[in-house]
């Protein structure tokens, strides 16, 4: 088995936190942890990045089930580890933090439904609390929040010890939507699992088929034809005007700027409706196809469709960076430190808001953003203002984008001839989402899916976002968590 | 803030009056696909094979479509070999009753009108929601949270989102009702006054599909609560919301019996 963009290194679980240290300290940065069961054997992949080198880096523990835990010297593993404990059945010793995290306390699957055996066994249980660290004093009131909450959002529970408006301790508890999406990619036809990568985060449909589809091509060592890979970027960069014209209108909701938000969820309409009527499809769904895309578009004219969309965006980027009441919320809210950034796993905005500048686009280029040029905004001071700095600026450059990609279209064929491989194969795929760096991973037997890990962007924010939540007010909690603009369903899966 | 004022009263108006008159917003957007008897090839099962929730079964060797599994892929339409698969701008499909959804040539179904609770004459031109996602990918919030931007602007139907179930006189649900969204749910349902009702927003929580099978599958409402108003679509466009909601509300007719739009 081969892999094309990764290197693949082999560990003795032994050696695995000497090999872990000497990679942080030639200044590779881990990105993900998973497991698999290869012929009965578990193997343990982690995935590093190394700076210019565009290849990544496989580290692979093969025949244990039990691992050091490698939480304490990369903290951003933690959630990683935990997952493996709760799916796959795995240990991992000397975990700082060693509670279920998927699988929430009162409920079991049995077995482990990405364990070592095959099983048919259903998630089951009744509500139960979490697991907390013990916060005691005078004053100190604890507010559960969820899992239904006020307004249409997505399902969450929220736990706050809290004194008058100071937050002492905040808890966010997820997985209230988990779907086990990975299991369901296994043993359906790699073609045909498109629809699923498009259903585990709605908002990021073309991110997660992309990346799906990138995943399945690398296996299959699959060339996109040009004009395919143009229109990926094109639909994809709609998707983040989209999402960032969302996130816009909610900022400002949470600001109580009620015109501010019409605005942005106006726009957001826009884009949407534009998105039905060149595709079919307001989430641009039911496009990609491995090979390249299942139709055409016709997107030539794609720029002068968008010219008053980009006007009265830009207006009303503007007219939101003059308003004053607006950015006293945004500054200093919802502090994240450029250490904690890089330690804890932060990606996409809210990584380059805390002065990390990676961007998988210009990184490690996809589809045809090698040919384009565009700029990655980065800012140093890690608040909701340089959050939404960083977004406002990453919405322009997407206009940017959307109209070199549209005005370099020639015609020619948008899916590429193949023929699927027996054997077993290994994939890897990325996308760098509206909300940071999306990836999966799939094993191929003879055409169909036997593994498939999906990394989303929120699965890494949201356990960083706490971060900036413990020590800070309650006033500011609505905005602080608008300003990361994360999702649920992508996080859960 | 004189800045915004401006700019709000400058801008004008920007919502439809769809359904009285105007846009509903969806040109263009594609649907359920249309099943033409006519032109079908008996014996060919190539729509059922490339659906990937099973909501194409072969029946006496004719396709039987259940639009509640649909989730608008149009895989079945580019397979079938004939043409008798066919894309559509059919997304209205709210339906007061879930057999409505299953195709049936004998359009067997029973009057639409005659289904369900009656809704009484003060609520039709006031409702309260309380939204539950129960599981959802997080579109059909998407779309939902569409409804009270300025162009669908849904409180000039008197249509308005509640915080608090006390005050909800419609629960619409999201997702196929995971495990651990099960108690929660029906918690909400029970926090609601009665006359209450329940809408199966998207097709994940009309039938479960594409999200059925699996440790952590769940097959919809249909065993939990009673819906008294089913909306496949994945996600439902904020037309095809309207229109469901005006459904109950007895403000718009139903467009879909036996499965076939344009019947009802």
């Amino acid at each position: 088995m081969t892999i094309h963009p990764a290197e693949r290194r082999s560990v003795n679980a032994t050696e695995l936190l000497a090999v872990a240290q000497d990679c942080l300290n030639s200044q590779m940065r881990f990105l993900m942890a998973w497991h698999d069961w290869e012929e009965g054997v578990c193997v343990v992949r982690y995935m590093l990045s190394r700076g210019q080198n565009p290849l990544f880096l496989w580290l692979e523990v093969r025949g244990s089930t039990t691992l050091p835990s490698l939480t304490a010297l990369v903290p951003l593993l933690g959630w990683y580890e935990r997952e493996m404990q709760d799916l796959g059945g795995l240990t991992f010793t000397g975990h700082p933090e060693p509670y279920p995290l998927v699988i929430h306390e009162g409920f079991s699957v049995s077995p482990p439904p990405l364990g070592a055996m095959v099983g048919h066994g259903q998630l089951r249980g009744a509500y139960s609390a979490p697991t907390m660290p013990e916060v005691q004093g005078d004053q100190v009131q604890d507010l559960y929040w969820g899992p239904v909450r006020a307004d249409v959002v997505e399902t969450g529970e929220f736990h706050f010890s809290y004194i008058g408006e100071a937050i002492l301790h905040y808890h966010p508890r997820l997985f209230f939507k988990h779907r086990g999406m990975e299991a369901r990619f296994a043993g359906q036809s790699a073609e045909r699992a498109v629809y699923l990568a498009e259903r585990v985060s709605g908002v990021g449909s073309v991110c997660h088929a992309l990346a799906y589809c990138q995943a399945v091509e690398s296996a299959w060592g699959i060339e996109v034809p040009i004009r395919a890979q143009l229109l990926r970027v094109i639909i994809a960069e709609l998707e983040r005007l989209y999402n960032h014209f969302h996130y816009f209108g909610l900022l400002a909701k949470t600001t109580t700027l009620k015109v501010g938000a019409a605005n942005g969820f106006l726009l957001e309409e826009r884009v949407k409706q534009l998105a039905g009527q060149l595709t079919g499809s307001r989430f641009l769904r039911s496009l990609l196809a491995v090979g390249g895309l299942r139709r055409d578009l016709a997107a030539e004219h794609l720029a002068s469709t968008l010219e008053p969309i980009i006007d009265e965006g830009e207006a009303y980027l503007n007219r939101l960076q003059e308003t004053a009441t607006h950015l006293d919320r945004l500054m200093g809210t919802g502090i994240l430190t450029k250490t904690a950034a890089l330690d804890e796993g932060a990606t996409g905005p809210v990584a380059r808001a805390s002065g990390l500048d990676r961007d998988l686009r210009r990184d490690h280029p996809y589809a045809a953003y090698a040919k384009l040029r565009f700029n990655v905004p980065v800012r140093e001071k890690g608040d909701a203002m340089a959050r939404s700095e960083v977004r406002a600026e990453s919405l322009r450059e997407a206009i940017a984008l959307l109209v070199q990609a549209s005005g370099r279209l020639k015609a020619g064929p948008v899916r590429a001839d193949y023929r699927i491989p027996s054997g077993q194969q290994l994939g890897l795929g990325w996308a760098e989402t509206p909300r940071g760096a999306l990836m999966y991973v799939v094993r191929i037997r003879d055409g169909q899916l036997a593994r498939v890990k999906i990394k989303s962007p929120s699965f890494s924010n949201w356990r960083v976002f706490p971060l900036t939540v413990h020590g800070t007010n309650m006033m500011d909690y609505a905005i602080n968590e608008a300003s990361f603009g994360l999702t649920i369903a992508g996080c859960d899966r | 803030m004189p800045l915004w004022t401006w700019t709000g009263l400058k801008a004008g108006k920007a919502a439809t009056r769809w359904p009285t008159r105007g846009v509903d917003g969806q040109q263009g957007v594609v649907g359920m696909p249309r099943l033409d008897l006519k032109v079908c090839r008996s014996g060919c099962d190539a729509c059922a094979n490339s659906c990937p929730t099973g909501a194409i079964q072969m029946r006496e060797r004719e396709p039987v479509i259940d639009y509640g599994r649909c989730i608008v892929c149009q895989s079945c339409v580019e397979e079938c070999p004939e043409g008798a698969m066919q894309s559509s701008y059919d997304w209205a499909f709210g339906v007061r009753s879930r057999t409505d959804l299953i195709w049936s040539t004998a359009l067997e179904s029973v009057d639409a009108k005659e289904l369900g609770r009656r809704v009484a004459r003060s609520q039709r031109r006031s409702l309260h929601i309380r939204h539950v996602d129960a599981g959802s990918c997080n579109a059909c919030e998407s779309e939902i949270s569409a409804l009270d931007n300025p162009f669908y602007n849904l409180h000039r139907l008197g249509i308005f989102f509640t915080p608090s179930p006390r005050f909800a006189d419609l629960l619409m649900v999201t997702g196929p009702v995971t495990a651990t969204m099960h108690a929660p749910l029906l918690a909400t349902w029970e926090a609601m006054p009665e006359p209450r009702m329940v809408m199966a927003s998207g097709t994940c929580a009309v039938s479960g599909a594409p999200m059925d099978a699996g440790y952590a599958g769940a097959s919809g409402l249909e065993s939990i609560l009673p819906v008294d108003v089913w909306l496949p679509g994945c996600p439902p466009n904020p037309a095809a919301l309207i229109h469901a909601l005006l459904l109950l509300l007895e403000r718009m007719p139903q467009y879909v019996a036996g499965g076939q739009y344009g019947a009802g």
